[in-house]
């Protein structure tokens, strides 16, 4: 008989509850919050912040961090739009060059931390202050695009009932999400990638792939923010050097929001879904309020980040105690 | 120690030689003027920073939260100067005296920094969740305290903190020298030095040996936010104005940094003081140089990139073994 | 030093092998080259014939040799069917099938006629099963030698047995075992051969059966040259009459000690004896406040204490040197100087600093009091010998002229002149009324030492002999005793 609440499921049930309770408390307090249009905008809006959370969550999962993944967002979507609008590059070949960015960052990241065995968090913070510099170097002020086939890009999306419609970003946040569900669930690396987090010792004594992983993840992280760099710029239809400041903690609070232990190894790319959501809605509920500032969003995510640390804590605790 | 003087040393001859005017120095208004010391009051507030990161980093800790508490405190002071209409600081009974005003600050200061104390102390958390927590949360908290405006004050007498001089030396230097002084002290007479090492250097042994490390984590987060909020206090009075959204931003990126170059271990134990405070001039330093140039500036961002990967892999075990390896190959 | 000198080792198919040895003997280096993790400097290994050279724990593992860790290395967040699978997971076109990952985990532990839900997480399991689930991964990879490095040492007597019958099953399908522990009884009840080192070297090998419990204990612990200079006992102290410092009534802590009663004097060393694991250095801990008591009474001068704690133990006077030197003795980045005033700036508490020339005094007087070879009291701590660093270890205590020290083999891993020392030392210190307990692997040292000896077996206190009952026949032989 498989028990449905489980130790491992407690963080995505709790992720889970606060997730629909907060939808319904939103739903029940303003006027058109249950309507299709607004839930479909849930992930348009935020459908940056949820590749980069997805890539991260990945590596959160090793036990590492990623701090560059804002200023990645900032990079790519200003090397895009300098590409495009001022070199009039194809839009195709300069997001390439823009993902092409974001592996080789992380690609950096990962053999520094893999192969010295470097602190994660010093390294992309270097890496934060590369892609910022490297960003504001190719322009400091905002560049608007106005090439056709990305204002089209901005402007695509598919019709659906109820007055909803799922915009190009959307399509491109869920096919993210289904690729990393699988990657995560029925892959070597994917696994690999779990058991890392529960001890890279273990790991290594168990014949996995160990650096080889670590630097995968990494890169895994690069290309997604960078992909999330370029549907921010298509969102917003400009690049901008510091776009996705501070965006790496948004990511964080998703993930963790998601139920992902920040020590590593336990977690789901699923939760982080639900983590992007919950965010989303946070925010949807404060504009829909109209007086709370926007910045009640920031200590509502940091209140909500606490809580579910300590809840964590504590479940860590309690499992110490089982296994001692 | 040795090796970012060497090259504060090699930065300031190639001024000597390439940047004309940078070692010029000339008194108006009974104030000093000139390159030089235009670099150490610009490098104040990272000094400063950097003096508390080095306590937390010995610890084997890290403190991401300080830019954020600069905000946050930024807010607090402009706020109760010019006390804007439906601010929440508005009950604090300050009047319009600058102490009051500046013990306030810092007492908020102190709050942010023993609630990332107690994070890590008595809830075991890591220090980069602990303090990534008000990372995230302080600016939110700073723009509820300035209700997302930037606050803009005149007060002479409180801008005199970011722009006056006392004896020629801008104050903000005399404020980052007196607080490497006194942590100088408290951690040299005091045993605080003795056990924040002992702690970063083996927690298992001080734990035997009768040392309280909660305590003396909890300190060190506690000074880190102290120091975090006179940095705060410079950076308002410098512009008279409290912006919560750029006040002190990546400046715990430069605090680490100048902590790193200055040759304390990131792993925690052993730490030096004047090593971080070298760190913080000798950023500065490169960045003054680098504008004086004419080089875009964002290549300082570039470049401390670089250096922050290389000192920390030359401070790697592995890095270490391998090239000691290669270097027995080449002998052998 | 040598780890390993010139060991020849067998193992025979079906066979379980017992490989014994107290700590620095050499079984864990011998593990670690059988298995990859070392390189052998001399030597080969063949397995079935073939000369074979593992160079990791993973190449050991392709090739047929499994090893199984006392703390199991295995990834507790992931369900016991994929740590059994983990990295070589029957894939279909749609990547990982889980089905059949359960399907092999449940027929590998039904080799070991275990049957558990392998869809639960690894970490909620008791480490008995945890220790199944390690074994039957290593089935999975079809091992031809499965090494087991202590399996024993957290389980209780039904999961042993449980183990026990794992093993046999698989000796009988012709699998060879190398098992290590340190617990006699069952040494005896599953092995089949036994092979004895000490020092690096093999000092004895043969069937179980041929081998008796004595002569086990006598080639692990007894003395290693047949010396019969006399030791001189330790004169019969006054101070005995006086009341215990400390005394300890049914002390209880799972996984440590049970029922351990001893009471220490002024003026008197206590001596731990036991084979390794049996509990001596978990009931020093115990008497220093590192670890909780689940049950029983701890008495200082006479009077009840709860919540103890190690800064409780350090107001009361005591101090403690840890067996684990490196990893919670020294300071390591700290100067010489600061390791020995370490505990007596502690007990000040961190305003009322003790000057700086003071300081030098201090560490000065000790260096030249406990002759500790170091060139200058400023230089890092971890650049001293062994020796120098368990003398400034004891430094650190004897600065705060303690009343009892608890020294957990203080004489491990360092040259015997210093041994000399440190043993003529806590000879001295006790003539001055210091009271001691005192931990040693070297039997040796502890009838020298010692006046009262509490013997250990298997976490458990079985005998306190006193005065001339001390020698070290004696000891071996109630170490020996078959337990019931």
């Amino acid at each position: 008989m498989k028990r449905l609440i489980t130790r491992e499921r407690l963080p995505i049930l709790a992720t889970s509850i606060v997730c629909l309770g907060l939808y319904l408390l939103s739903g029940f307090n303003f006027e058109g919050f249950f309507s299709l249009r607004v839930a479909f905008n849930f992930l348009t809006d935020n459908a940056f912040l949820g590749i980069i959370a997805v890539g991260l969550t990945f590596v959160i999962l090793t036990g590492g961090i990623d701090l560059s993944v804002g200023a990645m967002v900032g990079l790519s979507g200003i090397l895009v739009a300098f590409l495009v609008d001022s070199k009039h590059w194809n839009p195709i070949a300069a997001m390439a060059i823009a993902l092409g960015c974001g592996a080789v960052l992380g690609l950096m990241h990962g053999y520094l931390i893999a192969k010295f065995e470097l602190a994660p968090f010093l390294v992309t913070l270097a890496g934060l202050f590369l892609c910022r510099g490297l960003a504001l170097w190719i322009s400091k002020a905002s560049i608007q695009i106005k090439d056709p086939l990305m204002t089209d890009m901005a402007s695509f999306h598919v019709g659906l009932p109820g007055g909803a419609s799922l915009s190009l970003s959307s399509i491109l946040f869920i096919a993210v999400l289904l690729i990393a569900i699988y990657a995560s669930r029925q892959t070597t690396f994917g696994r690999a990638v779990f058991a890392i987090g529960g001890g890279k010792q273990s790991a290594v004594l168990m014949g996995l792939r160990v650096p080889q992983t670590l630097i995968l993840v990494y890169m895994l992280s690069g290309v997604c923010s960078a992909l999330g760099g370029i549907v921010f710029a298509i969102y917003t239809s400009s690049g901008n050097a510091i776009g996705g400041t501070g965006m790496e903690l948004d990511a964080i609070a998703a993930v963790v929001v998601g139920g992902t232990l920040l020590s590593g190894g336990y977690g789901s790319i699923l939760g982080t879904f639900l983590g992007v959501l919950i965010l989303a809605i946070i925010q949807t509920a404060i504009t829909f309020q109209g007086t709370l500032s926007s910045w009640w969003t920031k200590i509502a995510i940091g209140t909500l980040l606490l809580i579910f640390m300590l809840m964590q804590r504590g479940i860590v605790k309690a499992t110490e105690r089982t296994t001692a | 120690m040795a090796i970012p003087l060497i090259v504060l040393a090699a930065i300031l001859l190639f001024d000597l030689f390439f940047t004309p005017g940078f070692f010029s120095l000339e008194i108006r208004d009974g104030r000093l003027y000139g390159s030089l010391i235009d670099v150490v009051n610009r490098a104040a507030p990272v000094m400063l920073l950097s003096v508390g990161m080095t306590l937390v980093i010995a610890t084997g800790g890290v403190d991401l939260s300080v830019g954020a508490v600069m905000a946050i405190v930024g807010a607090t002071s402009a706020c109760l100067i010019a006390k804007p209409s439906g601010s929440i600081l508005s009950g604090i009974p300050v009047g319009t005296s600058i102490p009051a005003i500046i013990a306030v600050s810092l007492g908020v200061a102190l709050i942010c920094g023993l609630f990332n104390g107690v994070l890590v102390s008595f809830f075991s958390f890591q220090p980069i969740v602990a303090t990534l927590l008000l990372m995230v949360a302080g600016r939110g908290l700073a723009q509820l305290l300035t209700d997302g405006q930037i606050i803009i004050f005149t007060n002479p007498g409180f801008a005199s903190m970011g722009s006056g001089a006392w004896f020629g030396i801008p104050i903000p230097i005399w404020l980052a020298v007196g607080m490497f002084g006194l942590m100088g002290l408290l951690s040299r007479r005091t045993n605080l030095g003795l056990f924040v090492e002992a702690v970063g250097s083996n927690p298992v042994a001080s734990q035997l040996s009768g040392i309280n490390a909660r305590t003396i984590k909890l300190a060190v987060y506690a000074i880190c936010g102290i120091c975090a909020g006179i940095a705060g206090l410079i950076g308002t009075a410098d512009i008279k104005a409290a912006d919560a959204n750029n006040a002190g931003l990546y400046l715990e990126l430069d605090a680490i940094l100048a902590v790193a170059i200055g040759g304390t271990s990131m792993a925690g134990g052993r730490f030096t003081l004047a090593g971080s405070l070298i760190g913080a001039l000798l950023m500065q330093t490169l960045a003054t140089t680098i504008f004086a140039r004419g080089i875009t500036p964002e290549a300082t961002l570039v470049l401390k990139a670089l250096i922050v990967v290389g000192v920390c892999l030359f401070q790697s075990p592995r890095f270490q073994a391998r090239f000691q390896h290669r270097q027995a190959g080449a002998q052998g | 030093m040598v780890a390993l000198d010139q060991v020849d080792f067998t193992v025979q198919p079906g066979e379980v092998h017992a490989l014994m040895g107290e700590n620095g003997a050499g079984k864990s280096t011998l593990i670690k080259v059988m298995t990859g993790v070392y390189p052998a400097d001399k030597g080969s290994i063949r397995l079935a014939g073939q000369e074979i050279c593992p160079t990791s724990p993973s190449d050991a593992t392709r090739l047929g040799i499994s090893t199984v860790y006392q703390e199991v290395n295995l990834a507790p967040n992931l369900s016991v069917a994929e740590n059994i699978c983990l990295g070589r997971e029957p894939k279909g076109w749609s990547g990982i099938r889980w089905r059949e990952v359960r399907k092999r985990a449940d027929q590998a532990l039904a080799r070991l006629s275990v049957s558990i839900d392998t869809g639960r997480a690894l970490g909620s399991y008791s480490v008995a099963i945890q220790q199944m689930a390690a074994i039957a991964r290593a089935l999975d990879v079809q091992a031809k030698v499965l090494v087991l490095d202590e399996p024993t040492s957290s389980l209780d007597a039904a999961e042993v047995q449980q183990l026990f019958e794992a093993i046999n099953r698989l000796k009988a399908e012709g699998m060879g075992i190398v098992f290590v522990t340190h617990f006699l009884d069952q040494v005896y009840a599953i092995s089949d051969w036994m092979t004895i080192l000490r020092n690096g070297r093999k000092v004895a090998e043969g069937a179980t059966k041929d081998i008796t419990r004595t002569d086990l204990v006598k080639h692990m612990i007894g003395r290693e040259m047949s010396s019969d200079e006399a030791h001189p006992k330790a004169p019969e102290s006054s101070a005995l009459q006086s009341p215990p410092l400390l005394t300890a009534q049914s002390l209880n802590r799972k996984g440590a000690i049970t029922n351990l009663d001893v009471s220490i004097g002024a003026g008197e060393v206590l001596g731990l004896a036991g084979l390794l694991g049996s509990g001596r250095s978990e009931s020093v801990r115990l008497f220093f406040g590192c670890d909780r008591l689940d049950s029983g009474k701890l008495e200082v001068d006479g009077k009840g204490v709860h919540g103890w704690s190690s800064s409780d133990a350090i107001r009361a006077g005591f101090g403690y040197c840890p067996e684990d030197r490196k990893t919670s003795g020294i300071v390591p980045e700290l100067s010489v100087r600061e390791n020995i005033v370490l505990v007596l700036q502690s007990r000040r508490g961190w305003l009322r600093s003790i000057p700086r020339k003071r300081q030098a005094d201090l560490a000065q007087r000790m260096v030249a009091q406990l002759n500790i070879a170091t060139t200058d009291i400023e230089k890092p701590v971890q650049f001293l010998s062994g020796g120098n660093q368990q003398k400034a270890l004891l430094a650190r205590w004897l600065l705060t002229e303690p009343r009892l020290l608890l020294l957990d083999e203080p004489t491990r891993g360092i040259d015997v002149g210093a041994k000399q020392e440190i043993m003529n030392l806590v000879e001295d210190l006790r003539g001055k009324g210091m009271s001691f307990v005192f931990v040693s692997s070297e039997l040796a040292e502890v009838v020298r030492t010692c006046r009262k000896v509490a013997v250990l077996r298997d976490r458990r206190m079985v005998e306190t002999l006193t005065g001339s009952e001390i020698t070290e026949e004696r000891i071996m032989a109630t170490i020996a005793e078959v337990s019931h």
